[in-house]
């Protein structure tokens, strides 16, 4: 007997369960890294906005503060020196102490460290900027900001090993609990967070200085790349022609986009600074190495637009008579200006979030005072989230995270912005 | 007047002369019977007209703010005392500056040499502005009328203003080669700079890096160590952990989203995973600093008991929290979108006669993948991976987050080490002298980042266009 033949069939058919099987396998890792991928996103964006919300609240306490001109030595309440340099700590810690009903020092004392009494005091300067007359030798309830150790303390009440209570003597945490237990002590909106500059204090410290920083750099960036690019964009595609100092300028244009931004801050500090001498930390000079780092993206984009409009629009300008210019002008760059401007967009959204560059040239620097233009020292949002975190204090960073929230929701605005330009503008030919 | 001031008086002025020329040029059109007369449009004889007032006016007030203060320098000078100039450079630029102080009134010396000198610094400034103000109006009112009575209907004035703009397109795009250039120059002259105080070749293969220098001068030992391979290990050893998480996630991601996916689940997708690319890297570091690396070193904290539990000999873990692999599985995660769409498009290349043809032959979808379309795509991928490379090698903020400053030679992921990137900037925050080998040493690893992130993107791009010309 002869042995049955082995048909191709058969050995097809034996190993078609493994191959499925291989096939099925493939499919999965497929689906596994997208999946780890939104895992990512979601994991990353939870525990973000999860950190941030509270950077957003802080803790204040209901205290009534005599207003006493002789306590806080200002004598004529229309001078505005002796109100800037009137002594509102004292009142603060004297209502601290009618709070708290203390009269030893050692508990003086203690009470005196619940509260920020200096952040408390500003804040009675700015009201008594507005109108001293009114409220001076007055008694007035005021809601003063909380030492940052409470504040880390009550938002964390709760959690497993009570963080932040070792802070506190026995006599503190029952003031601190009673306080909470009449509603004189409140989580409130931080405004302090969008009304400042930055503060060597935590619960002072926020984010106006830097949004402003950032508003004149992206200003710079903005009427610098914007024309520079365009005007690129328009001479590789529309007049260029085809030699090799052409070739050079595609070459180095591809080439910047991929250098690492590091190295243009290298050239911002060698150049900008040293050579030509700008002054340091400056929304200038960050604009300028900024500018040079966007650049190839809106060129990129631009020619894509640029490219995307019909020759034949060109020709029916030509045969009307039209110069190169008015062709260029008048036909190729509105047809193009939706395609360049999402381009822009989206450029200028990646220099908002930059921060390499900008830590080369100074302006990861402590500056409290708010710019006013583009040569004020300034820093910007990454590089306040940038000193924020490195700075050892906790407060600080709660109110890193809580920059993140608003860096992010910037980009989120400008994206969208872009993606809407996109949809609404552009022209499918 | 204030420099703002007089720039808004020149706009004011050029705009002038271009309507007051348009206008010139339409009435001459008139007496000779119609626009038709003219060469070309009248908006181009006020353009031109503007250009002409426009750009010398410009170049006079930038030659001048650029030149005013050193020229002003040298006026300073001649009232120091003969010892006073005689001092060392560094010292002048100190007196220099105390006189500055003083001019802006922010210092309280009381030298009433020095203040008679800073008077005098003021009076040239005021005179220098003054005399700018006057220049730049007076040549602006004798050109806008020299452009008015040049103006004749048959002037080219068309052309010469196409000329003036292809001129000034030309001198925008080749801003893109006077960058490259910069980034060379300022590279490269401290480099050298610094290779005349460290040898190269104990810069390269220097095992120690140590860039702590004394202050002083004449202390003993003053010289840092500059061995830079602890660094490189460092960089690659990061680089690497993100390639392992980026280069298969991205790359099965893409496969998977341009063979099996829906075009519903790819338009959802897709845009979400572009997500991780836009959110800037300081989100990324923080996330990595706060976040991964306690999660990391807790995690495996626990797993280093178990493990001596188990009587195995190798000790409890030990895990720095400013671990390598940390900052690496982060940047992975950044860079994941990176390599999906640069893969996606060149799977999506790959023609669908290939795909047909596997078909046909009785493979499975993943058959055609694996040994289809994988080989085919091979360049284009393996470009793709090289351009993640590079972007991993240069990333700074999150190795600066995240990752210590301490450089081990080590390759152990959960040790501390340190990158380049986090070299450069922890020796450039601070003092800015051009002259101490600590500042010199972060442009010298500039240039080696430079270098190798140029030759990978060199290399990337060329291995994509060579793959693109085969099936165009």
């Amino acid at each position: 007997m002869t042995k049955p033949e082995i048909k191709t069939i058969d050995k097809v058919n034996r190993t078609l369960g493994k191959r499925y099987r291989a096939e099925k396998r493939f499919r999965l890792y497929g689906m596994l890294s997208i999946g780890f991928g939104l895992l990512c996103v979601l994991f990353l964006f939870t525990n973000i906005i999860g950190k941030g919300l509270s950077g957003f609240t802080y803790h204040y306490l209901q205290i009534s503060v005599e207003m006493d001109a002789t306590t806080l030595e200002i004598s004529d309440t229309s001078d505005l020196n002796q109100i800037l340099a009137g002594n509102y700590s004292a009142v603060v810690k004297r209502g601290a102490y009618e709070y708290f009903d203390v009269s030893s020092r050692r508990d003086k004392s203690a009470a005196r460290k619940l509260l920020s009494v200096d952040g408390t005091g500003y804040l009675l300067q700015d009201r008594f900027k507005v109108d001293a007359k009114e409220i001076i030798n007055t008694k007035s309830m005021v809601w003063a900001l909380v030492d940052d150790k409470v504040d880390f303390y009550l938002k964390r009440l709760g959690e497993p090993g009570e963080p932040g209570k070792h802070e506190f003597s026995e006599k503190q945490l029952q003031w601190i609990h009673a306080a909470v237990e009449s509603g004189d002590l409140q989580k409130r909106f931080n405004w302090a967070f969008f009304n400042n500059g930055d503060s060597a204090h935590s619960e002072e410290a926020g984010i106006r200085g830097a949004v402003m920083g950032s508003f004149y750099l992206l200003l710079v960036t903005l009427a610098l790349s914007f024309p520079i690019g365009i005007a690129t964009a328009i001479y590789l595609e529309e007049y260029a022609p085809k030699n090799k100092w052409t070739d050079l300028i595609e070459v180095n244009i591809n080439n910047l986009a991929a250098v690492p931004s590091i190295i243009f801050g290298l050239l911002g500090l060698a150049i900008f600074l040293a050579f030509f001498g700008f002054p340091r930390s400056t929304p200038l000079v960050g604009g300028f190495v900024l500018t040079l780092m966007t650049l190839p993206t809106i060129i990129i984009s631009s020619r894509a637009s640029i490219k995307a409009v019909p020759p034949s629009i060109r020709e029916a300008a030509y045969g009307l008579g039209s110069s190169k210019m008015q062709v260029t002008l008048h036909h190729v760059l509105p047809l193009a200006m939706p395609g360049m401007l999402t381009g822009t967009i989206i450029g200028l959204a990646q220099a908002l979030g930059e921060s390499a560059p900008l830590l080369m040239i100074g302006m990861a620097a402590f500056i409290p005072e708010v710019p006013t233009g583009v040569s004020d020292p300034a820093t910007a949002l990454p590089m306040q989230i940038f000193q924020w975190f490195r700075n050892a204090d906790a407060g600080f960073s709660e109110k890193a995270s809580a920059a993140i929230l608003v860096l992010l929701m910037f980009l989120i605005v400008m994206n969208t912005l872009a993606v809407w330009a996109r949809r609404r503008l552009e022209r499918r030919w | 007047m204030s420099m703002s001031m007089l720039f808004l008086v020149m706009l004011v002025g050029v705009a002038a002369t271009f309507y007051f020329c348009r206008q010139r040029s339409l009435s001459l059109a008139s007496e000779l019977g119609g626009i038709r007369h003219l060469h070309s449009l009248p908006v181009f004889y006020g353009v031109q007209a503007a250009l002409w007032c426009a750009i010398p006016c410009l170049l006079i007030f930038g030659l001048w703010v650029v030149f005013d203060d050193a020229i002003i320098r040298e006026l300073t000078l001649q009232y120091l005392t003969e010892e006073q100039r005689s001092l060392s450079a560094n010292e002048l630029q100190l007196l220099l500056s105390t006189i500055e102080s003083i001019t802006t009134g922010s210092s309280t010396v009381n030298d009433p040499q020095l203040i008679a000198i800073s008077q005098h610094i003021v009076d040239f400034r005021s005179v220098s502005n003054l005399a700018l103000s006057i220049t730049v109006v007076c040549s602006l009112v004798g050109l806008s009328f020299w452009a008015w009575f040049k103006l004749k209907p048959e002037n080219k004035a068309r052309s010469n203003v196409e000329r003036c703009f292809m001129l000034f397109l030309l001198l925008c795009s080749t801003l893109a080669i006077f960058t490259t250039v910069g980034i060379v120059f300022s590279v490269i002259f401290e480099s050298i700079r610094f290779f005349q105080i460290v040898p190269i070749q104990e810069f390269i293969f220097g095992t120690q890096w140590s860039p702590q220098l004394s202050i002083r001068a004449d202390q003993v030992g003053s010289s840092g160590a500059f061995g830079a391979v602890p660094l490189f290990t460092g960089t690659l050893l990061i680089s690497a952990i993100a390639m392992l998480v980026a280069v298969p996630t991205g790359l099965m991601t893409a496969i998977y989203l341009s063979e099996y996916a829906s075009s519903r689940v790819r338009s959802v997708v897709k845009p979400i995973l572009e997500i991780l690319a836009g959110i800037p890297t300081v989100v990324y570091g923080f996330f990595a600093a706060l976040t991964i690396a306690p999660m990391i070193k807790n995690g495996l904290h626990g797993l280093g008991l178990d493990i001596a539990f188990l009587g195995v000999s190798i000790g409890p873990l030990e895990v720095s929290g400013e671990s390598a692999l940390a900052a690496g599985l982060v940047m992975g995660v950044m860079i994941i979108p990176f390599v999906s769409s640069l893969s996606d498009d060149v799977i999506n290349a790959v023609p669908q006669s290939l795909r047909d043809g596997a078909y046909g032959l009785g493979s499975t979808q993943s058959e055609t993948i694996k040994k289809v379309i994988f080989p085919a795509a091979l360049p284009g991928i393996v470009g793709a991976i090289l351009l993640a490379v590079s972007r991993a090698i240069g990333e700074t903020m999150i190795v600066v987050m995240a990752v210590g400053t301490a450089a081990k030679l080590t390759f152990n992921p959960l040790e501390s080490v340190t990158t380049v990137t986090v070299q450069m900037t922890t020796l450039l925050i601070g003092d800015h002298e051009f002259d101490s080998a600590k500042t010199l040493a972060a442009f010298a690893l500039g240039l080696v980042l430079f270098i190798i992130t140029l030759g990978l993107n060199f290399i990337a791009l060329n291995i994509v266009k060579k793959y693109r010309e085969q099936y165009d």
